[in-house]
């Protein structure tokens, strides 16, 4: 599904990341864990065609990511749902709006859009808020709502950047529990976060690989965790 | 482009509108531009229009006469005059010749001499006004005929004098096209600065838009359709402040002469219209290559 085969990502100078190569496999579930600074939100970014890889390959759904035109890199962003851990909202528009943008620019009929927004937020446990604006929101809430905007579009993979980052322990099982559900449901998920008892805390609830970012490598993390 | 993009570009949703704010100063300064350029552009159509017009008018009016003038003295000036009309009625391309009377002759002079100038006691030549006909004066082979039988005869042909005014009339004309087309550029180039500006100033939304699957053509037209219908009804205010103007203008006089005839005529009111059209067509474009090319910039 999402493939990187020997993949090293240099910024400036700095070699961020070095051979990495990576597999997720449909219906999979993954941590992926290590210090601040360690190279987990560059590999995210990789996965979803933000930064493209300095050397190595990287294909997602059977395609060459660095070969993909801009309307096929749309295409393709449109089947990777990603929570971001600052959430990326547009501040001007009310939550409903906000996660209901990935229908808006597919092009999906707007009566469509109100049933699967209704539906997904009651979900998410934000049915109450969908008038309110991003800044009204908890942190929470936010990390709900970006769940919901990643997954509107019902995509194959969803990515998450550290989505317990700001919220307290309680909000971050539920989110945990929601994340688990998506994959119960078929879908890859990959979960980049330094928050060691999230990923002991999803042990009990699912299969998960756990990969650890170290000295610009990626490696499957021991029993240790 | 194709059709259908062009077609998208243009087609008003407003749910996806509401995807870039709608504020900040370019809302204001494509309005002011599209407005102001407009203004500007009622004027240069208006000039453009009136040299035109001026250039036809002495270019027909005065295209198709000729004058003879007899210079002999008084006691050869009737026999030199009659020989001159007899030549006159022989050559091809004249359709009629006439001696002007002692009153039209006079009623030339006077406004340099006053209207009770004693022209019988002075030697005034004798003029005659010929009235060209097909297939058209040969003025070089009636000089050289003229010369031989009527020696005091001068042939003005009107070329001399009708030329250069025929050539600043158009030259004026000119000028107000080459002003419309600065105008159309001025405009493009400050809603290509306007767009620009937003479009930086909306870098994160685009960020984000780009991130959950936004193609290309869906962020460019949140732009492309504010700029082209800003610059549109900009534009319409323009135009009806700039015919407001040219409407005070003075009505169209001989005393007042070509300042008095600067504005517009029968069907060309209906011009000005199009430039609020125009102003979006260039904003459009503007707008939609500022778009591509920054949309290209980002990842």
């Amino acid at each position: 599904m999402i493939e990187l085969e020997n993949v090293s990502y240099t910024y400036g100078d700095g070699e961020l990341l070095s051979d990495v190569s990576l597999q997720l496999q449909p219906g999979s579930f993954h941590f992926l864990t290590g210090p601040s600074g360690a190279g987990k939100t560059t590999l995210l970014k990789l996965c979803y065609g933000a930064l493209l890889p300095t050397s190595g390959r990287l294909s997602a759904f059977e395609q060459d990511v660095a070969r993909l035109g801009r309307d096929d890199m749309a295409l393709l962003r449109r089947r990777i749902g990603v929570v971001h851990q600052d959430c990326r909202f547009l501040d001007h528009m009310t939550l409903a709006e906000n996660v209901a943008l990935p229908l808006m620019v597919s092009g999906q009929a707007e009566s469509a859009q109100k049933e699967d927004l209704k539906e997904l937020l009651n979900w998410v446990g934000l049915g109450t808020r969908l008038d309110s604006r991003p800044p009204e929101l908890s942190g929470g809430e936010r990390q709900r709502a970006a769940l919901a905007r990643a997954v509107i579009l019902s995509p194959d993979v969803v990515l998450a950047d550290e989505p317990t980052g700001n919220v307290d322990w309680e909000m971050s099982q539920r989110l945990l529990r929601l994340l688990v559900e998506l994959n119960r449901m078929g879908k890859t998920v990959l979960i980049a976060t330094h928050d060691l008892s999230l990923i002991r805390a999803a042990k009990s609830r699912v299969q998960a690989r756990v990969l650890r970012i170290s000295q610009r490598q990626i490696q499957l993390a021991g029993a240790d965790l | 482009m194709s059709k259908s993009t062009l077609r998208n570009l243009l087609q008003r949703d407003a749910r996806a509108d509401r995807v870039v704010p709608p504020t900040g100063y370019t809302a204001h300064l494509t309005l002011f531009v599209s407005g102001a350029m407009a203004f500007l552009a009622v004027f240069a159509l208006a000039l453009s229009l009136a040299s035109g017009r001026l250039a036809d008018r002495w270019a027909t009016e005065l295209a198709g006469a000729a004058t003879l003038r007899i210079n002999a003295p008084t006691e050869q000036l009737a026999a030199q005059t009659d020989a001159a009309l007899t030549v006159l009625g022989q050559t091809p391309g004249v359709a009629s010749a006439r001696a002007l009377t002692a009153e039209e002759q006079a009623a030339l002079l006077s406004p340099w001499f006053g209207a009770d100038l004693p022209l019988d006691t002075l030697p005034v030549p004798q003029l005659i006004e010929i009235v060209e006909g097909e297939p058209g004066l040969d003025a070089a082979g009636l000089r050289l005929r003229l010369g031989a039988e009527v020696p005091g005869a001068v042939l003005d042909d009107h070329t001399r004098w009708r030329e250069p005014l025929v050539d600043a009339a158009m030259s004026l004309r000119r000028l107000g096209w080459v002003a419309i087309l600065l105008i159309g550029s001025a405009t493009a180039a400050m809603i290509t600065l306007a767009a620009n500006a937003s479009l930086a100033a909306n870098a994160q939304i685009i960020e984000v838009l780009r991130l959950i699957g936004a193609r290309d053509s869906f962020i460019a037209r949140a732009f492309v359709r504010r700029f082209t219908f800003r610059a549109f009804f900009g534009a319409v205010v323009g135009v009806l402040f700039g015919l407001t103007g040219v409407l005070l203008l003075p009505e169209a006089s001989d005393e007042g002469g070509f300042l008095t005839g600067l504005g517009f005529q029968g069907l060309g009111w209906l011009l000005p219209a199009l430039i609020p059209v125009l102003g979006a067509g260039v904003a459009f474009l503007a707008t939609w290559a500022a778009a591509s090319r920054k949309l290209k910039e980002l990842s």
